[in-house]
């Protein structure tokens, strides 16, 4: 197709305008990160390069714990919602059942579920059976919480996979788990890793559970661990060091997303628009 | 009278097809894979929202956990006569009309650019793809430290008056949660609306184009009201995402301070900070309801607009 000089100038700012949008505040805050405390107050973009920051988040205790709690409990929570999640997709998109219909519309309702109304009741729950301020707590709210986006992804994903391969590769003499095996986990595992990406992303994101159903190092997640930072001093937020974790959590994810930026975007239309 | 009961209790009902084994099996298979999922969901959604309830007519205070006792629908009571509840449910409306309001002509943009793409569609998605991943808590604090009154390089900018504060006034605390709001969902409606664009049949276009229509009749009178669902579908979890507000509001303004407090920083504030678990719980369930009003509201928007359509081709 061939496009005027006039198409061309006018694409490119529109191109130039999404990226200004989509990276100042993220640019904001890693300039943030690098400024000194005097050149916090110069409100200037990228002013100093300093890592004192950087340092002053790794040294210390709460940063580093709260790093291990997200990483561990939102890792845990993905791997089990996208182990249910695979299950319950498979049987809705292979298989023919009464009842199906209702499972779908459960976990459409459990996506449009408000936290905030059940979080009194967990936050009762959990320092009655003991699981308050533990990994386990948290957990099991963010699996329960993916589980709708994760089943309606997977189910996209494995409607679109050619099931007849596996009879075909067992009429060629492969046992039942090679046809699995072999066939099948190769054609399903893109969109299994998309899904997982997606649960991973919510989970890591969550501040409300977080901040309800913690209140130590000992399962305080990064998100609620920013909320509480207190510097030197109590009265004042320290700015450059809450700037400095803020970058540090962004990095995996903007990685994330540089690379399975294709994935992310179908498996994100996938589940909500086929669904 | 008699003899029709015990005829049909004898002889069963010939319309009720009775299921192969191969269908039994199938359905057993299904539940099975399925049951795992669905206990989970229900265990940890079903069951504390009916907890919650429980809660929301009790006299229930944890700093005087001895002093519970079953108060029936006063605690509701309280709320409904409370002006802070319906200043909240105000705060929080105009926070979730305004900023998918916002969003939706946003998105709109952003999806037509993304659609039309000429070269670099690859990093337009990349880059929208950046606030949908980040984390609210670290997007909330951008936006805050962008219009901090001693940082804030918002107010080393040319034209911007050093006297104006928003984080001072309330209409400027929510002009900046908005933003903060609609910068990190956007992309989600951007993407959504891309999806329903891929829909919408070149041929329909060409063909208009052909008639006449300019640029605007033809995304008015075509692309428009063939993405109404896809435009309903994605206004559904836009809004009900806004109407729970909670990261946004308390990182920028903590505790919901200056008139800025939402539903869900209202019931925080109750459930959390003053551990009244039964008034809180009424909120709770105030808020759950009002969530399933919007939902039915659209849903019903929703079945109209496709069955029009039907109705239509």
């Amino acid at each position: 197709m061939q496009h005027t000089a006039r198409e061309r100038v006018l694409w490119s700012i529109g191109i130039l305008v999404v990226l200004l949008y989509a990276l100042i505040p993220v640019a904001w805050i890693t300039s943030l990160s690098f400024k000194t405390p005097d050149e916090v107050a110069d409100r200037k973009f990228f002013s100093g390069f300093s890592f004192d920051n950087y340092d002053v988040v790794f040294s210390d205790d709460t940063f580093i714990a709260a790093l291990i709690n997200s990483i561990g409990i939102a890792g845990i929570a993905t791997l089990i919602s996208i182990v249910l999640a695979a299950m319950a997709a498979y049987a809705t998109s292979r298989l023919d059942f009464t009842g199906k219909a209702l499972i779908l519309s459960g976990a459409l309702a459990v996506a449009m579920f408000p936290p905030i109304s059940i979080v009194g009741s967990l936050f009762d729950m959990w320092r009655a059976i003991g699981i308050y301020d533990t990994w386990i707590g948290l957990i099991i709210p963010y699996m329960t919480f993916t589980l709708p986006l994760a089943i309606y992804t997977l189910s996209a994903f494995f409607r679109e996979i050619p099931w007849e391969l596996e009879q075909a590769a067992q009429v060629d003499g492969a046992t039942p788990f090679q046809a699995f095996r072999k066939v099948i986990v190769p054609l399903a595992a893109p969109g299994v890793f998309t899904a997982a990406i997606l649960v991973f992303i919510f989970a890591w994101n969550d501040f409300i559970f977080a901040n309800t159903l913690t209140s130590t190092d000992n399962a305080r997640t990064v998100p609620a661990a920013l909320a509480f930072f207190t510097g030197a001093s109590q009265f004042e937020q320290p700015i450059g060091a809450i700037s400095a974790a803020s970058v540090v959590v962004t990095i995996p994810i903007i990685i994330m997303v540089l690379i399975f930026q294709r994935r992310i975007v179908a498996g994100l239309t996938a589940g909500a628009v086929k669904g | 009278m008699e003899a029709a009961t015990t005829s049909a209790r004898t002889a069963p009902p010939p319309t009720k097809k009775r299921m192969t084994d191969r269908a039994k099996a199938e359905r057993k298979l299904a539940w099975t894979l399925c049951a795992p999922a669905v206990i989970a969901m229900l265990l940890v959604t079903g069951y504390p929202i009916v907890y919650a309830f429980y809660l929301s007519l009790q006299k229930f205070d944890l700093r005087f956990p001895d002093d519970k006792e079953f108060v029936g629908l006063s605690n509701y009571a309280d709320v409904l006569s409370s002006s802070t509840w319906w200043s909240d449910v105000l705060t929080t409306l105009i926070i979730t009309v305004v900023s998918v309001a916002i969003e939706l002509v946003l998105g709109m943009l952003i999806a037509l650019v993304m659609h039309r793409a000429i070269f670099g569609r690859g990093p337009v998605r990349a880059a929208i793809l950046i606030p949908y991943g980040i984390v609210t808590v670290v997007a909330a604090f951008a936006w805050r430290y962008a219009f901090d009154p001693t940082s804030g390089f918002v107010f080393g900018l040319p034209l911007v008056p050093d006297t104006w504060q928003p984080l001072n006034t309330k209409e400027g605390s929510l002009f900046v949660i908005i933003a903060a709001e609609v910068w990190k969902t956007t992309p989600f409606m951007a993407l959504l609306l891309l999806a329903g664009l891929a829909l919408v049949p070149d041929e329909l276009h060409e063909a208009a184009k052909v008639d006449g229509a300019s640029t605007l009749q033809r995304f008015f009178r075509i692309t428009l009201p063939l993405m109404r669902p896809a435009i309903l579908v994605a206004l559904l979890f836009r809004t009900l995402d806004a109407f729970r507000i909670f990261d946004n509001i308390f990182i920028i303004q903590p505790g919901g301070a200056l008139g800025t407090e939402s539903v869900s920083i209202l019931g925080y504030n109750v459930l959390i900070n003053r551990v009244n678990l039964g008034l809180g719980s009424a909120i709770s369930i105030l808020i759950f309801i009002c969530v399933i009003l919007i939902a039915v509201l659209f849903v019903k928007g929703l079945g109209t607009s496709t069955a029009q359509q039907r109705g239509e081709t």
